[in-house]
C-alpha cells in the first residue's frame, strides 16, 4: 500500500496531492499540465516535495519532519514516456542494469518469465539505436521489472507512440497487470487506456486530487474509443 | 638519413615523459571539477570556473612564476610537499610536468565539461531510480557516454603540454636532461650559431607527434562513438 500526502510549490503551480494507492493498478488520470509527473516523480524521490508524507507499505520513504530516502534506495521501478534506455549498453545489459546495481543475485528464471512476458529473446543483443519505439518501451518495462521493485511507476508509457505502436504494447501492460503481482501506479490522460487498464482512478487536476473511484470518473465517450 | 643525436633523444623522451606524466594526472582532477561545474550550481561557481581558465589567458611567464613562488624550494606548498611528502618540483622533470598541466588544464577541463553537458540528465535520473548510488550513476552512466569529449580533452592537454614553454622556462628553467623539453631545445638550438640543422629536426619530431596525437584521437573518439550509437 503507498500512501501519498505532497505539497510543492513550483514558480507557475502549485501540488497538493493525496492518495493512497492498494494492489492492482491506480491510475493518475488528468489533462497534460495537471502535475501527474510531479507527483510521481516525489514518490520515486526524484523531486523533493515542500511538505507531506510519503510512505510504501509502512515504510517510510519522504517525511518533511526529516527524513527522505534517496531513490536509489525506495525500490520503485520506474518506466519513463521516452523509455530512456542507455545508448551504450546492449539490451541485455540495459535489463539487468538494475540488478547489477542493487546487488541482487541473478534470477534466470526471472529474467526468462519477463524476456518471455515481453516478448524481447530475439532483441537481447542488439543497441537501443536499433530498436523501434515500440521495442524501447518493452525493453523500458522490461528493466524496470528486472530490478524487483515493490512498487512500478509508470509515466503515459504509450504518449510516445503512435497508433498502432500502442496497439502493440498495450496489450503487454495488460498481461503485467495480470500475471505479476507488483502494484502499479499509472499515469495517463488517455480514458481509454486508463478504463481497460485501471483498477482504481485517481483523477488530478490543477495539482490537485478531485476524485478517487472507478470508471465513473471518467467522460464515458473518450473512455469507450479505441486506444 | 633522419636520425637524432643523444641530445635530441633526450629531449625528444622527456617531452613525452612529461607531456604523458601532465596528462595523466591532471584527469582524475579535471574530471571531478568539470563533473561539479557541469552538474552542481553553488556560490562561487563563476570565480571557480574563472580560477580554472586562468592559466589559458594569463601570459604564461606569470603563471611560471606563481608556480615558482608557491611550489619552489620555500614556497608555502612547495615546502609542505617536499618535508612531508619528498616531492620536489623546483628544476625537476616533474616541475616541468605540474607546470604542463597546470596550462593543459582549462583545455581538458573545458572539453569534459562539454561532454558531460551534453550527456542527457534523464538517463542519469533513470539510472538512479535503478538502484545506482550517485558515484554509480556517474561511472556507469555518464563516464561511459562522456568518453569521446575526455578523449578529445586529453588530446588537447598532451599537445598544450607538449608545447608548452613559457611556464616551464620560468618555473624550473631549461636544463638539458632534466626539465629541457622539446620547444626548450629548439630554443637553445636557434640561440647558438650552428644549431639550425638540429632545431629543424625537433622541429619535424614536434609536427610528427603532433599529427599522431591528433590522427589517434580521432580514431579513439570516433571508436567510442560507434560502441555508444552504433552496432
Amino acid at each position: 500500500m503507498l500512501s501519498v500526502a505532497v505539497e510543492k510549490r513550483f514558480a507557475d503551480f502549485t501540488i497538493a496531492a493525496k492518495f493512497e494507492a492498494a494492489d492492482g493498478v491506480t491510475a493518475l488520470f488528468g489533462p497534460s499540465g495537471s502535475g501527474k509527473t510531479s507527483i510521481i516523480n516525489m514518490v520515486a524521490g526524484l523531486v523533493t516535495p515542500d511538505r507531506g508524507r510519503v510512505s510504501s507499505n509502512g515504510t517510510l520513504l519522504f517525511d518533511s519532519e526529516g527524513v527522505n530516502v534517496p531513490p536509489h534506495r525506495r525500490g520503485i521501478g520506474y518506466v519513463f514516456q521516452d523509455g530512456r534506455l542507455f545508448p551504450h549498453m546492449t539490451v541485455r545489459q540495459n535489463l539487468d542494469y538494475g540488478r547489477r546495481m542493487r546487488r541482487l543475485t541473478h534470477d534466470a528464471a526471472a529474467q526468462a518469465r519477463i524476456v518471455d512476458l515481453l516478448d524481447i529473446a530475439r532483441l537481447l543483443e542488439r543497441r537501443p539505436a536499433h530498436l523501434s519505439g515500440g521495442e524501447r518501451q518493452r525493453i523500458a518495462i522490461g528493466r524496470a521489472l528486472l530490478m524487483g521493485p515493490q512498487l512500478l511507476l509508470l509515466d503515459e508509457p504509450l504518449a510516445s507512440l503512435d497508433a498502432a505502436r500502442k496497439r502493440e504494447i498495450f496489450p503487454y501492460l495488460l498481461k503485467l497487470r495480470d500475471e505479476t503481482a507488483i502494484p502499479m501506479i499509472y499515469v495517463s490522460h488517455h480514458a481509454a487506456e486508463v478504463k481497460r487498464i485501471a483498477t482504481t482512478i485517481v483523477r488530478v487536476e490543477n495539482g490537485c486530487v478531485t476524485g478517487i473511484g472507478g470508471s465513473e470518473l471518467l467522460d464515458t465517450e473518450d473512455a469507450d474509443a479505441l486506444i | 638519413m633522419f636520425s637524432l643525436t643523444p641530445d635530441e633523444w633526450t629531449a625528444v623522451l622527456l617531452s613525452l615523459r612529461i607531456a604523458v606524466v601532465a596528462t595523466v594526472v591532471a584527469l582524475p582532477f579535471g574530471i571531478a571539477l568539470a563533473w561539479v561545474l557541469a552538474r552542481k550550481n553553488f556560490w562561487g561557481k563563476a570565480l571557480l570556473d574563472g580560477i580554472v581558465h586562468l592559466p589559458l589567458v594569463l601570459p604564461p611567464v606569470v603563471t611560471g612564476y606563481l608556480l615558482l613562488i608557491w611550489f619552489g624550494r620555500r614556497g608555502v606548498i612547495g615546502a609542505f610537499l617536499a618535508d612531508t611528502f619528498g616531492i620536489v618540483f623546483s628544476f625537476r622533470w616533474t616541475g616541468a610536468a605540474l607546470a604542463c598541466g597546470v596550462m593543459g588544464f582549462p583545455l581538458l577541463v573545458r572539453a569534459i565539461r562539454l561532454s558531460i553537458e551534453a550527456v542527457d540528465a534523464k538517463l542519469e535520473n533513470a539510472a538512479w531510480t535503478l538502484g545506482a548510488n550517485r558515484f554509480l550513476v556517474f561511472a556507469t552512466v555518464t563516464l561511459p557516454l562522456a568518453l569521446p569529449g575526455i578523449i578529445a580533452g586529453m588530446v588537447l592537454c598532451f599537445a598544450k603540454a607538449l608545447g608548452e614553454f613559457g611556464a616551464t622556462i620560468t618555473f624550473v628553467s631549461n636544463i638539458p636532461g632534466e626539465t629541457q623539453t622539446i620547444s626548450a631545445a629548439i630554443y637553445t638550438y636557434t640561440q647558438t650559431p650552428s644549431g639550425d640543422a638540429a632545431a629543424g629536426r625537433l622541429v619535424l619530431v614536434a609536427i610528427l607527434i603532433s599529427l599522431i596525437a591528433l590522427i589517434g584521437s580521432e580514431w579513439l573518439a570516433r571508436r567510442a562513438g560507434v560502441r555508444l550509437h552504433g552496432g
